[in-house]
């Protein structure tokens, strides 16, 4: 999801201009090894990219972007990648699961940008209210009401208060308030308490994503600045250990690649809940991650240019592409005279497929198939968020980065094709 | 121009356990019940004396040379194992005829073998120790070609069931078959789904089994017991894996299109539909058959269909393929099947395959495909 978000802001930009990347997430695979670094590769960032892992707190989000602004105020960095990403887990049939959801936004913070970061404030708290314990595959909470309480209502409206005084901020200065929430109604308490009109709240989005965690008031500030004119402020409030509340002045419009709506309209319906706790490994499975295959980490470290970043070359003598890089041209036979070729951001098209009911999968069948990669490079690529469509040859699709497998823990992390919708390829 | 093979080598014998789940029998078990069916073919009484070379093919093998040598108890003899995708026995049997034409050697015994079931998977097995080329399963890659074939000239899975339940009747007919079962177009389309469009029957289970072969020199070859059976043509062909292949088409597989003309080359085969009586070809899964039609010059690109349609590969057609029943009816153990393969066209050339003979038989193909698939191996057997 982070490499997703990172992509698609990143559209029509050269990656490489970007000089820090910042990871906030509390989800990432790893307690020990940076995620921050798989997604700069992923995202074909410069090799001398300065990456930050923010984690252990929702509120890791705030942080980010804070350091983002201050960084490149003073001058650290021309452009840095912020990314917030997490995936929310709760215990199997409890109450949380049906609140909970699963995003991951991405912004370029910038001198002179459109949205332009006012004033802030922090407040930090401690309590069990919702915590995860190392190696706890899913949330734990104490009860709801304290948790409603204490760990968001109080830091929230202290870290309110307080930036009232210091700034001068007033909810009739604002127009549209990002609040992050645990629930659908709390959030309605909270924007009332704060002394917010429901027609300045932007939709807590609940019962279409959920709380996502760190990612959630990043969604909702970058759905308030789409929405917003120029000149209005919005204030995004993030809470997790406390809250920090960010007031933004949208200058200009804010471009943008794609919609919420199109990127639910992606979504697959799970058959049952079965297969949900399938796809999350909380079904007693989970047997790849503890099996004794995996991948090699040699190999891996070798590879990661054509792995993770998806990087293929062009022979420089008779211009055929190939995928992975290889030492003599399948074509004209030269060897050693390639250049690189980002394939990550390309369209490509499906030649061919199968649909493999016998490699093991909570979603069986496996599409696979060997897709033409906006060129004369070819792999053989699993089919992502395959949703039953009548397949064809000749389908535009798009590459999308995913977790292969997680075996032996070491994950393979490698690019699936997706189908691009007809209508989409029509308006392009 | 390469040298050709042709008539410079002969089968004087052959052997080959039962193709099947053998739970109770040992690799030791099938490769000695082999290769004692073909001594005693070719009348050979004293193995350790009378054999100058063996030549053994293996995919899954726990000890490969030594196995041999010690199932059959041979001193001081060199034995080599040779390994190449589905071809392997193919190719053992090719390295073998080698040693001969090159003046190495006068007797050769040539012993394919594999005992899959011993994995405990059924199947191949499913290991993630990759990052790339996942599913990696034989079906999701010879399927490749199934969409962008069945969309370019209009065949289906009717076709590929019909072939399915052509090679389960000849099965039936072949004692050391591993599935004797015959089965309807109806069972193969309602099969539950291994990797679209291959159900349950359009795929050759793996199985245990092992084969063996002796070659002897051309002017030796009339001093054993049987009537030897001449090698016309030999080639195997590599390439790349076809799914990184800019040029590759999904219509068929080169390196089978490349062996077909070096062997054709080699036996004096121009018109192979008309020339060749009977063909042994590779039917892991029914598209690979049905593409190996096209790949092999049998009918033109496209025509496969009609073909089925009129039966002319089943026994009484005008080229039966796969008379004993192909790896459908035998199951797979890879580097026993090429030879196999030679021993059923063995028994026909010389007119022993008893309810299954071609009558008058007197040029037969044998040939295996496998890899992604990127590995061919072809022999034409003559009977004169």
């Amino acid at each position: 999801m982070a490499v997703a978000a990172g992509n698609d802001c990143l559209a029509g930009c050269d990656p490489a201009g970007i000089d820090h990347v910042y990871l906030a997430s509390t989800s990432s695979f790893f307690t020990e090894k940076s995620a921050a670094a798989i997604v700069a590769k992923a995202l074909g960032l410069r090799p001398d990219v300065v990456t930050v892992d923010y984690g252990s707190s929702l509120r890791g989000s705030a942080t980010a972007l804070r350091a983002a602004v201050s960084a490149v105020a003073s001058g650290a960095a021309r452009a840095v990648l912020v990314v917030t990403s997490d995936v929310r887990t709760a215990e199997p049939y409890s109450a949380m699961e049906a609140d909970l959801g699963d995003a991951a936004v991405a912004f370029v913070i910038e001198a002179d940008a459109p949205l332009r970061l006012e004033v802030d404030g922090a407040a930090s708290r401690q309590a069990f209210d919702v915590w995860r314990e190392d190696g706890a595959g899913s949330l734990r909470s104490w009860e709801d009401r304290f948790v409603v309480r204490y760990g968001y209502f109080e830091p929230v409206i202290a870290a309110w208060d307080q930036l009232r005084r210091e700034s001068g901020l007033e909810p009739s200065l604002i127009q549209h308030l990002a609040l992050h929430a645990p629930d659908r109604r709390s959030h309605l308490e909270l924007a009332q308490q704060l002394g917010f009109r429901t027609e300045q709240v932007v939709d807590s989005l609940f019962g279409r994503v959920g709380n996502c965690g760190s990612a959630f008031a990043p969604l909702l500030l970058a759905i308030a600045a789409w929405r917003a004119q120029p000149g209005e402020r919005i204030l995004s409030c993030f809470a997790g250990d406390g809250a920090h509340l960010m007031s933004w002045v949208l200058d200009r419009p804010l471009a943008r690649s794609s919609t919420l709506d199109e990127q639910l309209k992606r979504r697959i319906m799970l058959r049952s809940y079965r297969q949900y706790l399938k796809c999350r490994g909380l079904d007693g499975g989970g047997a790849d991650r503890k099996s004794a295959d995996g991948i090699s980490a040699t190999v891996s470290y070798r590879d990661q240019d054509a792995d993770i970043g998806f990087t293929g070359v062009r022979c420089r003598r008779c211009e055929t592409e190939q995928f992975p890089p290889a030492r003599v041209c399948y074509r004209c036979f030269a060897r050693d005279d390639f250049e690189p070729v980002a394939l990550a951001r390309r369209r490509g098209v499906l030649l061919s497929y199968s649909k493999d009911y016998f490699f093991p999968s909570p979603m069986p069948p496996v599409v696979a198939g060997v897709c033409a990669l906006g060129g004369s490079a070819r792999a053989y690529l699993q089919l992502a968020d395959y949703g039953g469509e009548e397949l064809r040859t000749g389908l535009p699709v798009e590459f999308v980065f995913r977790r292969i497998h997680a075996s032996g823990g070491r994950p393979a992390w490698f690019w699936k094709s997706r189908l691009i919708a007809l209508q989409e390829v029509h308006d392009a | 121009m390469p040298e050709s093979l042709r008539d410079r080598v002969a089968i004087v014998g052959a052997g080959c356990s039962a193709f099947g789940e053998n739970w109770t029998m040992s690799a030791e078990d099938m490769i000695v019940e082999a290769a004692f069916e073909a001594y005693a073919d070719a009348g050979l009484e004293n193995p350790q004396r009378q054999l100058d070379a063996v030549f053994c093919g293996a995919i899954y093998p726990s000890r490969g040379t030594a196995e041999v040598a010690e199932s059959l108890k041979l001193f001081d003899l060199p034995i080599t194992l040779v390994q190449n995708y589905c071809a392997t026995g193919t190719d053992a049997f090719r390295c073998a005829a080698m040693s001969i034409a090159a003046g190495l050697y006068d007797t050769v015994l040539v012993v394919g073998f594999d005992k899959p079931k011993d994995r405990g998977v059924s199947g191949p097995s499913v290991t993630l120790n990759t990052t790339r080329g996942l599913p990696m399963t034989p079906a999701g890659w010879f399927a490749l070609c199934a969409a962008k074939y069945f969309e370019t000239y209009g065949a289906g899975r009717l076709e590929l069931a019909k072939i399915a339940v052509k090679n389960h009747a000849n099965g039936t007919l072949a004692p050391k078959s591993m599935l004797k079962k015959l089965i309807t177009t109806d069972d193969v389309l309602k099969a539950r789904m291994i990797s679209w469009p291959f159900g349950l029957y359009d795929c050759a289970a793996q199985s245990d089994g092992a084969a063996a072969l002796i070659l002897s020199r051309a002017d030796g070859a009339h001093s054993w017991r049987r009537e030897p059976v001449w090698l016309k043509g030999v080639s195997v062909m590599l390439g790349p894996n076809p799914q990184s292949d800019p040029d590759f088409d999904f219509l068929g597989w080169k390196p089978t299109r490349a062996a077909a003309q070096d062997c054709y080359r080699q036996a004096g085969i121009t018109d192979p539909f008309r020339q060749i009586d009977i063909a042994q070809v590779h039917d892991c899964f029914t598209l690979t058959e049905l593409l190996t039609y096209e790949d092999l010059g049998f009918c033109a690109r496209g025509a496969a269909k009609e073909l089925i349609a009129s039966e002319v590969f089943h026994l009484a057609g005008e080229l039966p393929v796969n008379t004993d029943g192909g790896l459908k009816s035998f199951g797979h153990p890879t580097g026993a099947t090429g030879v196999r393969m030679l021993y059923e066209n063995t028994l026909q050339l010389r007119g022993e395959a008893g309810v299954r003979q071609v009558q008058g038989a007197t040029l037969a193909l044998s040939h295996n495909i496998g890899g992604a698939p990127q590995a061919c191996g072809i022999v034409i057997l003559g009977k004169e």
